[in-house]
């Protein structure tokens, strides 16, 4: 094992510690570590809930949320962003539209959500789709408006077409771009589907971690809480990893 | 394939870059135009190249005006203009692709031409792995593998050390000629324009300087 990844799980054993340390003893320094439950309560509840149907229900259910909405914002974020940079037409006719939708948070879509969908499940899904959706596109829009216009002018005069200069310079050449939006989307799309779960949800992590406080489980809370965290660090990793095979031919500092 | 440019005048906005030029270029010459910084050179070959609009006159290739761009009049950048996530063997295939080749030639043409210009061995090699001279060969390559009729080459060798330049200037006298393409070469680079041109066209402000091309045919002779 390198030096680095010593440092790296010295650093996290050392938080596990002091959160162990200030809850065990009860310490209240402004801060009321006395209220929270320890690691090792959390560590038993983790596998209480490990050993149940319910925690994988919950589990697949946020995953199948994300994967649909954030693939739906994938697919649509892209062509939009290419579209809107590269068509001045229909730039002027969604642009306009976009800009006004993309301020508002996805999460305060949720009433509308509510009343547009028939069922929670695909007001859940909304939600998430939004919330990737507009990091996604802005970037795909960024990116395809940095591209050297060399490139273009190069194929265009090969002789290529529009469609050539597309498959060939601008979706190769904006994906260091969009994989900026779509890690961020990511990120986002968890926050959203959390939330969306709390607010509207019947199973999910999100869902499960708010039950379990309205029941006075704070082991519980912790646990729904460590459990996004690491499907939200497992999911952005994916992506992180899609995007530095897909753009290899960036120039990239050496690592240890 | 013979270039006549008649009264090209091109404006970007309100600034006229290009005033009522006008410029013959032979079959198979290779025509230097020379001239400094701003002059309008780049623009005089993206209009040849069908790259930018044209404001008044026309450019008439091969008797037939030029409305956009062509795979016979190929462009050579000073920034090698190489796609950076193809290696270099893909870089060369790409015009090949684009004709329609099927995917055995071009990988047979790809390295037959990476092979002339000195990059055998270097298929597999990404654009950033390359020193500037040889992304330069890469693109040379490229535009020989496309067979054009016209080569347009603005300023190449601008960003190489004197030794790769010469080099360069070399082998694209060589290769050019071999493939016998009608040449217009820009650069302000007068030594570059002496070594390299069948003939030299001096360009002043946007306009061709009659005087000065005097002395450098002159100073050819």
């Amino acid at each position: 094992m390198s030096a680095r990844w010593v440092v790296r799980i010295g650093s996290l054993a050392a938080g596990l510690l002091l959160w162990q340390v200030l809850t065990a003893t009860g310490t209240t320094a402004w801060l009321r570590f006395d209220r929270l439950p320890t690691v090792v309560e959390v560590a038993q509840r983790l596998v209480e809930q490990a050993g149940t149907a319910e925690f994988y229900t919950d589990l697949t259910a946020s995953l199948g949320r994300i994967a649909v909405g954030f693939l739906l914002a994938a697919t649509l974020g892209i062509t939009l962003g290419i579209v809107v940079a590269r068509s001045k037409v229909l730039g002027d006719v969604l642009q306009p539209l976009l800009e006004v939708v993309r301020p508002i948070p996805a999460i305060a879509l949720v009433p509308i959500a509510i009343l547009l969908f028939p069922t929670d499940e695909q007001g859940i899904v909304f939600i998430t789709f939004v919330a990737a959706f507009f990091p996604i596109l802005v970037s795909t829009r960024h990116a395809v408006r940095a591209l050297p216009t060399m490139w273009e002018d190069a194929v265009r005069t090969m002789g290529g077409d529009r469609r050539h200069v597309l498959l060939n310079v601008v979706l190769p050449g904006t994906l260091p771009g969009v994989f900026g939006g779509l890690s961020v989307g990511m990120g986002v799309s968890w926050i959203c589907v959390i939330s969306a779960e709390m607010i509207s949800g019947r199973y999910g992590v999100g869902y499960r971690t708010w039950q379990a406080y309205t029941i006075v489980d704070y082991p519980g809370v912790i646990v729904g809480m460590v459990t996004i965290g690491l499907l939200g660090w497992v999911t952005s990793a994916a992506v992180e990893l899609a995007g530095r095979r897909a753009t290899r031919w960036l120039p990239r500092e050496a690592t240890a | 394939m013979s270039v006549l440019v008649e009264g090209l005048t091109v404006r970007f906005g309100d600034a006229v870059v290009l005033r009522d030029f006008d410029l013959a270029v032979r079959t198979g010459e290779l025509l230097v135009v020379a001239g400094p910084s701003g002059c309008g050179k780049s623009t005089l070959l993206r209009a040849v190249a069908g790259l930018v609009p044209v404001a008044a006159g026309r450019v008439v290739v091969d008797g037939q005006v030029v409305r956009g761009t062509s795979r016979d009049r190929a462009m050579v950048f000073q920034d090698d203009g190489l796609l950076p996530w193809r290696t270099a063997q893909r870089n060369v295939e790409l015009p090949l692709a684009l004709q329609g080749v099927d995917r055995s030639g071009w990988r047979a043409a790809a390295r037959r031409w990476l092979d002339r210009v000195g990059l055998a061995g270097f298929e597999r090699h990404l654009p950033r792995e390359l020193s500037g001279g040889m992304r330069q060969r890469v693109q040379l390559a490229r535009t020989l593998a496309q067979r054009p009729k016209v080569v347009l080459m603005d300023e190449p060798f601008a960003a190489l050390d004197a030794q790769t330049r010469a080099d360069m200037q070399e082998l694209v006298v060589e290769v050019l000629r071999e493939a016998g393409t009608t040449t217009v070469f820009v650069t302000h680079d007068v030594d570059e324009a002496v070594r390299l041109g069948d003939r030299v066209v001096v360009l002043g402000t946007g306009e061709v300087d009659v005087r000065r091309e005097a002395i450098l045919a002159a100073v050819r002779s």
